[in-house]
């Protein structure tokens, strides 16, 4: 059970022993004390570890994380679990801009709110805010599942992919090629299974689906001029 | 016999400077098709170059070294200055950074080889790492960009160095596009899209915004690498003096400035010829950034932007850079624009030598596209090899040059070897008019 107190080790000292973790090893429940809110807090980790850090983090903590379940009890700065590829991260308070931006996999919980270009350009990730969620939120998202349990802010879902946004209360304006969609049972089920592993009770009926209208999907050219 | 009438002089038809034959060519086809026109290349129009710039060679008072016996380096060492794996390169010429979608497998498995024979870098590009990529270049350079796509931190790691693409010399302030014909089963699933769509990359990054964000950026990729990549910062030449700065403080051990020259595989006309501003016009102030921050050679400058010969990376070198890279160039050596394709051009409305439409998928070089057919023939190998020539020339004559000049290594060109054929191109290299000892716009120097 290794204890990493920031306070008296440098974040690269932290990184450096979670990187040279083999894939089988004993050392699966880490504590990280005192981040402070010190930048890139066990980023790049590639195995099934736990991690628990307790306090505050700066920039892009749990970025590009594989496999590892990292726990985050305060509030997270830009960023949080960038370009994620699997594994699980859960941050108890609320989430500055660009949460799980181009996750290409894994599971972001957020307890409260997060800021602006929440699930920007995401690849794949699934990604459960409980509180309400900022503008330009899910910009270009291509593919994976934004769940929204409060709000969310202007321009949701501009030039959209793939990806599907599930809304469960006000939406303040749609972006450009995003629009409403049935929700029917495959999208249901898979809501359904997120509010689940997210530990949420409440319907898979009480939310709205958002996806792509396919309207900027060509530019409409003869492109050999 | 009656004389026949004198016929009334005339003027023969004139064309307008203004509105001139491709002018009008340009209208009657937007007034047709309601589209701008994408393509594919760099800035076409005449430009300040490195034509403007001649070298002054040895003389009674400057000592030349013997043109093949005596040494001339021409090895550079790029990203000393906080990672613990620099790289080292055996010719100062690299190759850049060209997506696997905008170019088929086996260009950029020749790309390479060719790199490799010579010992030289190649650079991915906006769609991710290939494995025949990773597996056929001794140094690749993983581009990062604001797309993202592809991006994961095994090939993060599996890369000798990271570049930071914040923009393109053909494009400053532009994202990538990659139109439907490209958009094959394996390049969609690389970048996570729908196959067959007309795909934009984005302009900005996801999630940083301005110089004190980078820096964060890059420490975390360097926290991802344990500090021991090389991190480049790639930007398109528009405000090169500032955009230097702010890269080399954000913490780059490489800044790499794209001149409007340089070559894309796809963006609007408009765009290209437009904004940005020439190759020529950045290097001094890049360089007088690094000066000015004390980090002149201990922050690598790699520039871009068409570059064609050894006389060319001797200027940009003699100007102050550290290497170059070349994407265009790279592309012809390995059989783009070919006259024994003239047939095949043809049919696509064009010729061998003005072949720019790398963005519609047809080439028939197998280059620059994704139909396996065309792809097929290209053959790797044979590409790869007329690429380690052609990059070997390239670094022999730089080295002609250097030795003429007394220089024993080629990064001891330098401006003081230069003067300019014209006002333009004196004013932007801020090197001398030829024959005299004026320098536009520097205090001191006078016609
Ligand atoms: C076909 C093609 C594809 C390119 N793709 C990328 C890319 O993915 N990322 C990037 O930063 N630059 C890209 N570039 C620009 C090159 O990296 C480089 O800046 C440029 O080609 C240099 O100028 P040159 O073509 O005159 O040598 C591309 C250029 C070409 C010709």
């Amino acid at each position: 059970m290794p204890v990493v107190d920031l306070a008296v080790s440098r974040v690269r000292e932290l990184n450096k022993a979670l990187h040279q973790l083999p894939r089988n090893t004993n050392e699966t429940h880490w504590t990280v004390q005192n981040p402070a809110g010190q930048h890139s807090i066990a980023v790049g980790i590639d195995a099934p570890i736990e991690v628990m850090i307790e306090g505050h983090v700066g920039y892009y903590c749990a970025g590009m994380n594989k496999d590892a379940q990292i726990t985050i009890s305060g509030n997270a700065g830009v960023g949080l679990a960038e370009n994620m590829m699997s594994g699980v991260v859960r941050l108890a308070g609320d989430a500055s801009q660009a949460a799980g931006a181009t996750g290409r996999g894994g599971l972001l919980i957020i307890e409260g709110n997060a800021s602006a270009r929440c699930g920007i350009s995401m690849k794949g990730i699934d990604i459960v805010v409980k509180g309400s969620i900022g503008p330009m939120s899910a910009f270009m998202a291509q593919t994976g599942n934004l769940v929204v349990l409060g709000d969310a802010g202007e321009a949701l879902g501009d030039s959209i992919y793939e990806a599907r946004l599930f809304v469960r209360g006000e939406v303040k304006s749609l972006g450009a090629d995003c629009e409403e969609k049935p929700l029917g049972s495959e999208e249901r089920a898979i809501l359904a299974g997120l509010l689940d592993r997210a530990g949420v009770d409440v319907p898979a009926d009480s939310f709205r689906l958002f996806g792509s209208a396919r309207r900027l999907y060509h530019f409409h050219v003869d492109n050999a001029y | 016999m009656s004389e026949s009438p004198p016929t009334t002089p005339r003027t023969p038809p004139r064309f307008s400077a203004t509105f001139d034959p491709y002018t009008i060519a340009q209208i009657q086809r937007a007034a047709a098709t309601g589209i701008y026109d994408i393509r594919g290349g760099g800035a076409k129009r005449a430009l300040p170059h490195f034509d403007d710039l001649l070298f002054l060679g040895a003389s009674m008072s400057r000592y030349p070294l013997e043109g093949y016996r005596e040494k001339c380096g021409t090895e550079v060492v790029l990203g000393a200055r906080f990672a613990s794996k620099p790289i080292t390169l055996r010719t100062p010429v690299t190759i850049a950074g060209m997506s696997f979608g905008a170019l088929s497998g086996p260009a950029k498995e020749a790309l390479g080889r060719g790199a490799s024979a010579v010992g030289t870098s190649t650079t991915t590009g906006d769609g991710g790492m290939t494995v025949e990529e990773r597996g056929h270049s001794k140094t690749l350079v993983y581009q990062y960009l604001p797309s993202r796509y592809g991006m994961n931190p095994d090939d993060l790691r599996k890369a000798d160095a990271i570049e930071v693409v914040v923009g393109q010399g053909a494009k400053p302030g532009g994202g990538g596009m990659l139109l439907g014909q490209k958009i094959s089963a394996r390049v969609a699933a690389m970048r996570d899209l729908p196959e067959g769509i007309d795909q934009r990359s984005a302009c900005r990054h996801p999630d940083w915004t301005g110089p004190d964000d980078l820096e964060i950026k890059i420490g975390e990729l360097r926290e991802i690498t344990d500090w021991e990549k090389p991190i480049y910062v790639k930007i398109g030449a528009s405000r090169p003096y500032y955009d230097t700065a702010l890269a080399a403080k954000a913490g780059a051990d490489v800044v790499v400035v794209d001149g409007m020259q340089g070559g894309t595989a796809a963006t609007q006309e408009v765009f290209i010829e437009n904004v940005g501003i020439p190759t020529l016009a950045c290097i001094r102030q890049a360089v007088q950034a690094l000066q000015d921050l004390g980090l002149h050679r201990k922050v690598q400058l790699i520039v871009s932007g068409g570059i064609r010969t050894g006389a060319d990376v001797a200027k940009a070198l003699a100007l102050g850079a550290d290497a170059v890279a070349i994407g265009t160039a790279a592309l012809i050596a390995l059989g783009d624009n070919n006259p024994a394709l003239e047939d095949e051009y043809r049919k696509l409305g064009t010729t061998a030598g003005a072949y720019d439409d790398w963005q519609d998928g047809r080439d028939p070089a197998g280059i620059t596209t994704q139909d396996p057919e065309l792809a097929s023939r290209l053959d790797p190998v044979k590409a790869g090899h007329r690429l380690a020539n052609y990059l070997s020339v390239l670094t022999l004559e730089a080295q002609t040059i250097a030795r003429a000049c007394g220089k024993s290594h080629v990064h001891n060109l330098e401006p003081e070897d230069l003067v300019a054929l014209t006002i333009e191109a004196a004013a932007m290299a801020r090197v001398p008019l030829a024959g005299t000892d004026w320098i536009p716009g520097h205090p001191g120097t006078s016609f």
